[in-house]
């Protein structure tokens, strides 16, 4: 591929504290992929995401979107941008309403007409939002929280799409939704995903390219299939 | 029954005012999780701005009605000012510091603003010119002055207006966002700097307005107002469960009222104790004040 | 320091100097008679320019003009504290005790009176210490226990007449009664609740002095307390006489003090003082290793009031006179303001502490109104500056992860 990343890390570091959490990150993204960070707990994985989202300083390195350098400016103009993120642990505002967390979604866009239209967007997507539209964030169960956390991010119009653990704690019936969303969503709306997941069969499976990281370090990244077909990680992060 | 009446109408007054003031701890506690000890002075600030606007405007003639109108904006919007020029250059700071730390800047901005009010207008009572508001009438034995109605009135409608703001508009709903969870009010674009700062804005012009009708009320300020009443007010949010601002409104009223039959029936002397008396109990028996946890729609 | 960061700093400053006159006006200007802009003006341009010096020393500071003085400044110091830190401590002790015996020979009246101040203070400064830089239990109603103190002495002593040495321990023991029941009901609060419940506490007590007219006289207080009295030889022969004289109180409080600073060393080096240093830094980690953190915060809050009621029954013994007005809330946050700014949970910084915020004020005698607005300030601007104290404590805050 010839064509511009939209999202790069060139040799980013982050620590919390002393503790040094990555070190040396190198990847790249490119418009309508979508991408899996796998690797064990404690590998680094939220980290990068977090720094991508500029939440967490990084300590070294560049971090580029759209070919500009993002590191260092504020978390909150990311999503006018078109960077959004659906963190660990989905982060629903637990005393907003269904629809109120919604409209957070798309808190810095002033345009009403355009955010119903896409809050019907998300219900069409996420029907049983619709009939939780009055309910209490913190009410919902776990696969409607995480629902609820990706139509969130939808509503700011996202170009590029990082999503943290979306199967966590999930039954499988409802990571086998969340997951064809996902793919939907990158399909018809051409919205860029960075996936970040413990689960590397699913996660890979759903992806174009994968990186695999492993104490802070990516020590692998390849089309998703080599991935898959490679033994090495088979043993690792496949349980087999 | 007279009495009964009577002590009725005062509370109400007086609790509104605790309410007013109480509203400011609970939201500055509900997003950034600070007992804010210099609240108290921002309410004596605003009871001095209404005496010095009062008297300049009285002196060049403006009928009472007005100049309690525009005195009443003016301060508020000090008072907003001053609370903002307190948050960003103490409090912001401070905000990965220990809570300790906080605490402690925050009662040594109370000591400093206390004294600065104390050097700029005097150690001594400052009066409100003449009695702004003249009459009233009896209801069933008790009397209810005009002064009281109108104080009721401007309390009735700075707590619709903040419902408002808080539960109807996209400004509350963020405001409620970031008290619940900042990082993630960041990752959807809102800057949790600005509505901080706006959430000290909102509670100082309310507790502005309440040191203003404080001191009609009483007919004067004094530059150390703020502090009891601060303390009281608290007590009113805690009671209410912290954060909560529904809580925070009912919690004042019930202060208010407590202090008022507390004076009237078991000893005027003692009034002051009730309302910590109150604040210790609530603690102890139930943290989670009246309107807290199972009751948390209401919560900022 | 790039030149778009330093027009930003500029920027700011004038956004602040511009705010900061929007709020000095309207207290100083409006005036019933007329709009005035002289005295403000004043004031405000005095402040503006102050700080932009201040700012702009900030900045060359930053760019390393300074390097060639701070740098053999830097380097003197270093020789000289490691020449200090080889003379034993015991040392430096007997030095400040024999310079502490001596100086009411070498001072006048005014300077006693001072100094017994401090004493006091140094008395009071070290037992909130125990409480709150030990323990982590921020209580702003400790001067309720020096009330508790003073009470009780002035009460024995008025009403039964019962001498000053038999008092303090009764004085001790009462505020620490005093320190269990206000330390119960609080023990389970989180830190800020406790701050305001214990200033509940320390206004209730106030309060109560202040309107208990049969037992405290109220707010006229009670007079006619008596000095400590010892005997002493005297003329060839042992005699009682009464300590009433500047001298003589200040070597009482000196000896008071001395016992303090003693019992909270061995407090903080013992067994205990680690309990309260768990307790203070992880409650749920000192549980789950065995401490008892509900008997450990009583026996705190107790220690704490023990030095306070001993220092209050000093305190009455010295005035001859007690009234409900020493024991305000602003005495408290003077106390915590000690312990504060000299560096909590260190003895040599509370002592430090005491002396900056009395003694200190007493030589700008003439800006003796401008004293709380200045302590104020410094306060809040001392947590941003110097969170840990002019003379930190050595173990304070020291955490696993934050050590090399």
């Amino acid at each position: 591929m010839t064509q511009q990343p939209i999202l790069e890390l060139k040799n980013v570091s982050a620590a919390y504290g002393r503790i040094k959490a990555i070190k040396d990150i190198s990847l790249k993204v490119y418009p309508g992929e979508v991408v899996s960070i796998i690797g064990a707990n404690g590998a680094g994985k939220s980290t990068t995401l977090m720094s991508i989202s500029c939440v967490l300083p990084i300590t070294g390195g560049e971090i580029l979107y759209d070919g500009v350098r993002i590191d260092g400016t504020a978390p909150d103009l990311l999503p006018a941008r078109g960077l959004c993120q659906v963190p660990e642990g989905r982060r629903i505002f637990p005393r907003l309403t269904v629809e109120e967390n919604l409209d957070m979604g798309a808190f810095f866009r002033k345009d009403k007409a355009g955010i119903l239209h896409d809050m019907n967007r998300v219900f069409q997507l996420f029907p049983i939002l619709q009939e939780r539209r009055r309910q209490h964030g913190g009410t919902l169960s776990g696969g409607e929280q995480q629902m609820l956390a990706m139509g969130r991010a939808l509503m700011s119009r996202p170009r590029l799409l990082l999503l943290d653990e979306p199967s966590l704690g999930l039954a499988p019936l409802i990571v086998q939704q969340i997951f064809r969303i996902i793919r939907e969503i990158n399909e018809s709306d051409g919205v860029t995903v960075v996936l970040v997941e413990q689960n590397a069969n699913l996660a890979l499976q759903a992806s174009n390219r994968g990186y695999v990281l492993e104490t802070g370090n990516v020590i692998m990244e390849d089309d998703a299939q080599a991935l898959l077909a490679n033994p090495d990680i088979r043993k690792a992060y496949l349980g087999e | 029954m007279e009495v009964f009446l009577q002590q009725l109408v005062n509370g109400i007054t007086l609790g509104g005012v605790y309410a007013l003031v109480a509203l400011g701890y609970t939201m500055v506690y509900g997003i950034i999780q600070l007992i804010n000890f210099a609240h108290g002075e921002i309410f004596a600030a605003g009871g001095y701005m209404g005496v010095i606007l009062i008297s300049w405007m009285v002196a060049q003639g403006y009928p009472p009605f007005v100049c309690l109108g525009v005195a009443l904006v003016l301060a508020m919007g000090y008072c907003a000012l001053l609370a903002m020029a307190v948050e960003k250059l103490v409090y912001k700071p401070l905000r990965s510091s220990s809570r300790l730390s906080v605490l402690l800047s925050a009662l040594g901005m109370s000591i400093f603003l206390q004294n600065g009010l104390m050097l700029t207008q005097g150690v001594y009572d400052r009066a409100y010119p003449g009695e702004m508001v003249r009459g009233g009438f009896e209801i069933g034995g008790a009397m209810v002055s005009y002064m009281q109605i109108v104080i009721v009135g401007i309390t009735v409608v700075l707590l619709v207006g903040l419902n408002t703001l808080v539960f109807k508009t996209r400004v509350g709903k963020a405001m409620r966002a970031t008290a619940q969870d900042k990082t993630m009010s960041a990752l959807v674009g809102i800057n949790a700097s600005r509505i901080i700062s706006m959430t000290f804005a909102i509670g100082a012009a309310l507790a502005c307005a309440a040191g203003i009708m404080v001191g009609m009320y009483y007919g004067s300020v004094r530059y150390d107002m703020g502090f009891v009443l601060g303390v009281k007010a608290f007590s009113a949010a805690v009671l209410g469960g912290i954060g909560n601002i529904t809580g925070a409104m009912l919690g004042g009223l019930i202060i208010g009222m407590i202090e008022v039959f507390a004076a009237g029936y078991i000893s005027s002397e003692y009034k002051d104790v009730f309302a910590f008396i109150i604040l210790i109990g609530v603690l102890y028996f139930m943290p989670t004040g009246i309107m807290g946890e199972n009751v948390d729609d209401t919560r900022v | 320091m790039t030149i778009p960061a330093s027009r930003k700093l500029w920027l700011g400053y004038a956004v602040a100097m511009l705010w900061l006159y929007v709020l000095l006006w309207p207290l100083i200007g409006i005036k019933p008679e007329g709009l005035e802009f002289a005295t403000s003006t004043e004031i405000w341009a005095k402040l503006a320019v102050v700080s932009a010096i201040l700012l702009a020393l900030w900045q060359l500071k930053q760019r390393g003009v300074f390097d060639f003085v701070s740098r053999p400044a830097q380097a003197a110091s270093q020789v000289f504290t490691k020449a200090a830190d080889r003379v034993p401590t015991w040392i430096w002790l007997v030095f400040v005790l024999a310079g502490a015996l001596v100086f009411p020979f070498l001072t006048e009246r005014y300077a006693h009176d001072v100094a017994i101040s401090v004493l006091v203070y140094i008395c009071l400064g070290l037992g909130l210490n125990v409480v709150v830089g030990m323990a982590g239990l921020l209580d702003l109603g400790y001067i309720a226990f020096y009330g508790v103190g003073a009470y009780t002495y002035a009460l024995l002593s008025v009403h039964f007449g019962l001498s000053f040495w038999l008092c303090l321990p009764l004085a001790g023991a009462f505020a620490a009664v005093a320190g269990c029941i206000i330390g119960y009901p609080t023990l389970r609060m989180r830190g800020d609740y406790l701050a305001i419940v214990t200033l509940g506490f320390g206004e209730i007590v106030r309060i109560v002095l202040n309107n208990w007219m049969s037992l405290t006289n109220g707010p006229n207080g009670i007079l006619g307390i008596k000095a400590p009295g010892v005997y002493w030889w005297q003329d060839g022969k042992v005699e009682h006489i009464w300590l009433g004289s500047l001298e003589q109180l200040y070597y009482v409080i000196l000896g008071l003090a001395v016992c303090t600073v003693v019992a909270v060393y061995r407090i903080n080096n013992s067994r205990i003082g680690r309990a309260f240093e768990a307790v203070r830094e992880d409650q749920t980690a000192a549980e789950l290793m065995g401490v008892n953190t509900l008997g450990i915060k009583l026996l705190a809050y107790a220690m704490g009031a023990i030095f306070g009621g001993l220092a209050g029954a000093f305190f009455a013994s010295r005035m001859r006179f007690v009234s409900p007005e020493s024991f305000t809330f602003i005495e408290s946050a003077m106390v915590l303001a000690m312990v504060v700014l000299g560096g909590m949970g260190s003895i040599p910084g509370v002592i430090l502490g005491a002396l900056a915020l009395i003694a200190l004020p007493e030589i700008f005698r003439g800006f003796e109104l401008y004293r709380m607005f200045v302590f104020g300030g410094v306060m809040a601007m001392m947590m941003l500056f110097r969170p840990k104290g002019l003379w930190p404590a050595k173990r304070m805050g020291v955490r696993s992860e934050e050590k090399d």
